[in-house]
């Protein structure tokens, strides 16, 4: 991006001022109204909404096996996945003597054991390591590729920026924002998954670009990205049935985590806070009563 | 005002300073001796929050440069960094974002307490004018700071407010090349809008302490606008300001962490967690809620007057509705410095409030949004029938695209039935659009100042005004104690 940014001439740039101001001055191009999302009662919705850890797992199945193709993740590392909040989270016990974890378990530690930390945690170290990194060997100043570990960023399918909207035409964004990124985010990814229909009579894709599916939840209906979520995209291991909404509920919460993986910490820390301040609030007017009592305003 | 001084110097300690340094004077005088009229409101107490918001920003925001990036391919990561890796940085960047709506919110609530109680009246003019200077270095600052984080909302919010200034005759492109550092919003654009994010603050900083000195030389207005007379007026400010600037801050921060921790992205734009594009322009560039009702005053004009064109116009006025704000003390020639005892201007107060809110509104709208119109869209054809008869046709729609879809659909009937169309006529309903309420609403926001506060001051017949704050409190009470005589 950077490369591309920088050699961006400058009549682009006036170019795209120009068009700025057109935005300001000449009258709303009246593009096709996108359909509203549909509303789905998500588990990790308001203040004390928390995720479904197994929904959230099944999400990172699709992202991995699915989206993954085509879209980045980079703002996550593979530790993310093993955190305090996180779907792959483990706790177990540490051997003082060999200092190797044992009984590690998928979930966060509820009886005894502790919290595995990501770098250790076996889950996050396997799914790792199935990702390969190239990179300059500083020793020798060749390219060298290895497993990933778990502090690397999740691994691009593109060798470089280029090659993104080379292959797609338009360029997949980068997920790990896109369910902020976009009004109503959570509700729109599913509608827009799920939305795929036949284009209405008559309508033709811009330019008659073949490549285009129509989805009426995407602004202007025609849109770059396949159909991708058809029953059975995906073998579930734990059984459920992969119905596209079932799908699409899962990465959907995948998503909704990864774009702000503090969520939990954030939301618990929050009610604390709230607590306390109520009870602050209503101890300082007590106080106010009290010093005010003889005091005629 | 604060009358002679009233410390005394306790340890050997305090003595020796006292002589050399008298910071513990300063302080004992300003905020624990410093008489208070006794009759002020809640209103009184955003001061304070406003002190808070402003240290709270002022930290969190070092912790955040500490972790920032003011570079165009890092900056949106390093926010992200922030959220995601830096300890506490998810809750320091929320508190720094949110924060600067809380400090907007505060100020507001400030300022038309100002306005409702006359306290920018003889002799606190200057106390009100520092304030404006604060208030304008308050939207610069908010304006750089949401530069920062290079989404897509930052870039072309930069990208349209810069552009204003070429509208300014002769100078306009220097001066927007000038501020951009260039020909485009840019990698200099970012680091010099970072820098003076960081500095104006600071400036802030020294404003306030102008701001409350002056305060402290006239002392506080109060609800009732009568000057304090004697000591039955007022109360210490410790402990009683102070226990009630408490209260309030407490209530204030309990709202405040109610965004922080459950709201954070509510006051947002999803449109900012798009990295910036300089080749996409997203379909609608808005400023943050606070700013709206100014960027509706700015896009207000459509026309050029004379030799002001259109863009020029709305640069104008946008200045000026912040520069009438300096006039104020003199346009306002009631006697009479609260509203409370001015019934008239009590209600074109109100319609003010509500007019800012709905220019807020404005702002945030296409202007092109069609609010009302007087019909629908409607075209008339004309056609010579099979047997040479006349045959008119009509197709009507809320837009002119529907009217037409429907229009074409009866011509295809028509024509089905072997017709000839001749000619059509369209007629456009009247629209009220986005633009001529922003327009409305403007007028008002100018005549309110311009207009109903200098005529209305000569023309009203005001309230009877108590002689002092003790005898209001006095009447207080007794309507209080025998409410079937309501004051
Ligand atoms: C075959 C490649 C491909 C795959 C696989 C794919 N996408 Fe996309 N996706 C795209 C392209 C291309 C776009 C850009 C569409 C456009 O702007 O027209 C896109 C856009 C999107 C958008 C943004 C839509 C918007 O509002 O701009 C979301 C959200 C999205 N994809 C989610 C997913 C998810 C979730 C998956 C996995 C279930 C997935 N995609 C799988 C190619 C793909
Ligand atoms: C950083 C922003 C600001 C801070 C920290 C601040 C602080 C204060 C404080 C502590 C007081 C005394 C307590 C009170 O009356 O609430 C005060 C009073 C006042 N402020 Fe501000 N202020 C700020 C912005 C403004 C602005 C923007 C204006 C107007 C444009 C303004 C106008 C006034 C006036 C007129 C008073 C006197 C009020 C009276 O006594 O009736 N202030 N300010």
């Amino acid at each position: 991006m950077a490369i591309a940014h920088r050699a961006l001439s400058a009549f682009a740039r006036m170019a795209a001022v120009v068009g700025a101001l057109g935005v300001m001055t000449a009258p709303a191009v009246h593009a096709a109204e996108a359909l509203h999302p549909h509303k789905i009662d998500w588990t990790f919705d308001g203040p004390l909404g928390s995720f479904d850890q197994a929904s959230v797992q099944r999400g990172f199945q699709i992202y991995k096996e699915v989206c993954a193709a085509c879209h980045t993740l980079d703002h996550l590392t593979y530790r993310n996945l093993g955190e305090k909040g996180g779907p792959f989270v483990a706790s177990g016990r540490l051997n003082a003597a060999t200092g190797a974890w044992e009984d590690v378990k998928l979930g966060p530690p509820h009886h005894g054991g502790k919290l595995v930390p990501a770098a250790d945690n076996p889950f996050v170290r396997a799914i790792a390591a199935e990702y390969q990194i190239t990179e300059i060997d500083p020793t020798t100043g060749q390219e060298v590729t290895r497993p990933a570990r778990p502090s690397d960023r999740f691994v691009s399918p593109y060798t470089n920026p280029y090659e993104a909207k080379a292959i797609h035409g338009v360029a997949p964004p980068d997920l790990s924002v896109i369910i902020k990124a976009r009004h109503d985010g959570s509700n729109y990814v599913h509608s827009l998954l799920t939305g795929y229909v036949d284009p209405p009579e008559g309508e033709q894709p811009p330019g008659g670009a073949a490549n285009l599916s129509y989805n009426p939840y995407f602004p202007g209906g025609w849109i770059s990205m396949p159909p991708q979520l058809l029953p059975d995209r995906v073998a579930y291991t734990d059984g459920t049935p992969a119905t596209p909404d079932q799908m699409a509920r899962d990465v959907v919460s995948f998503l909704t985590w990864a774009s702000d993986p503090k969520a939990a910490e954030r939301k618990q820390t929050g009610l604390a806070v709230l607590i306390y301040l109520t009870i602050l609030a209503g101890l300082l007017y007590a106080a106010y009563r009290q010093v005010w009592r003889d005091v005629k305003h | 005002m604060s009358g002679p001084s009233t410390y005394v110097p306790k340890s050997g300690f305090e003595q020796w300073l006292d002589k050399r340094l008298p910071v513990m004077r300063l302080m004992h005088d300003s905020f624990i001796d410093y008489p208070t009229p006794r009759n002020l409101n809640y209103f009184w107490t955003f001061g304070a929050i406003l002190t808070l918001c402003l240290i709270t920003q002022v930290v969190t925001g070092i912790v955040l440069a500490m972790h920032y990036t003011a570079s165009v391919d890092l900056a949106f990561d390093s926010v992200q960094r922030i959220k995601r890796d830096v300890p506490f940085g998810w809750l320091i960047q929320s508190i720094h974002a949110t924060g600067a709506s809380m400090f907007f919110l505060a100020v507001y609530i400030h300022m038309f307490r100002g306005l409702y109680y006359g306290s920018y009246k003889a002799p606190r003019e200057l106390l009100w004018i520092i304030g404006v200077a604060i208030y304008l270095a308050m939207i610069i600052t908010a304006f750089l700071g949401y530069v920062l984080p290079w989404g897509q909302m930052s870039f072309w919010g930069a990208t349209v407010i810069t552009n204003f200034f070429t509208a300014v005759p002769i100078v306009g492109t220097p001066i927007q090349q000038w501020l951009m550092g260039g020909f485009a919003i840019d990698n200099p654009t970012l680091t010099r809008f970072f820098s003076l994010h960081y500095l104006l603050p600071f400036v802030i900083f020294g404003l306030v302490i102008l701001h409350v000195w002056a305060l402290h030389v006239t002392g506080q207005n109060n609800p009732d606008g009568v000057e304090v007379k004697d000591k039955a007026d007022t109360v210490p400010f410790t402990p009683y300001a102070t226990v009630k600037d408490l209260v309030s801050v407490a209530f204030f921060v309990l709202m405040f962490a109610a965004f922080v921790f459950f709201l954070p992205d509510a006051l947002g734009h999803p449109d900012n967690y798009i990295p910036a594009d300089p080749l996409k322009t997203p379909p609608h560039i808005v400023p943050e809620w606070y700013l709206l009702p100014f960027y509706a005053i700015l896009r207000a004009i459509d026309f050029s007057i004379g030799p002001i064109s259109a863009k020029l116009g709305g640069l104008l006025l946008m200045v000026g509705a912040i520069g009438v704000l300096v006039a104020l003390p003199w346009l306002d020639t009631s006697k009479v410095r609260s509203m409370r005892y001015r019934p008239l201007a009590r209600i074109f107060f109100v319609i003010f409030v509500v007019v800012c809110g709905a220019l807020g509104w404005a702002g945030g709208q296409s202007p092109d949004k069609v609010i009302w119109q007087s019909s629908s869209f409607r075209i008339e054809g004309q056609a010579t029938g099979p047997g040479g008869a006349a045959q008119t046709y009509v197709g009507a729609g809320v837009t002119l695209e529907a009217a037409e879809k429907a229009f074409e659909k009866e011509k295809a009937k028509v024509v089905a039935a072997g017709a000839a169309p001749q000619s059509s006529t369209v007629t456009t309903p009247f629209q009220f659009k986005v633009t001529q309420f922003s327009q409305l609403l403007t007028l008002y926001y100018f005549a309110f100042f311009l207009l109903i506060l200098p005529i209305l001051g000569l023309r009203e017949t005001p309230g009877r005004v108590p002689e002092t704050i003790a005898k209001a409190i006095g009447a207080k009470h007794a309507a209080a104690a025998a409410p079937d005589r309501e004051a």
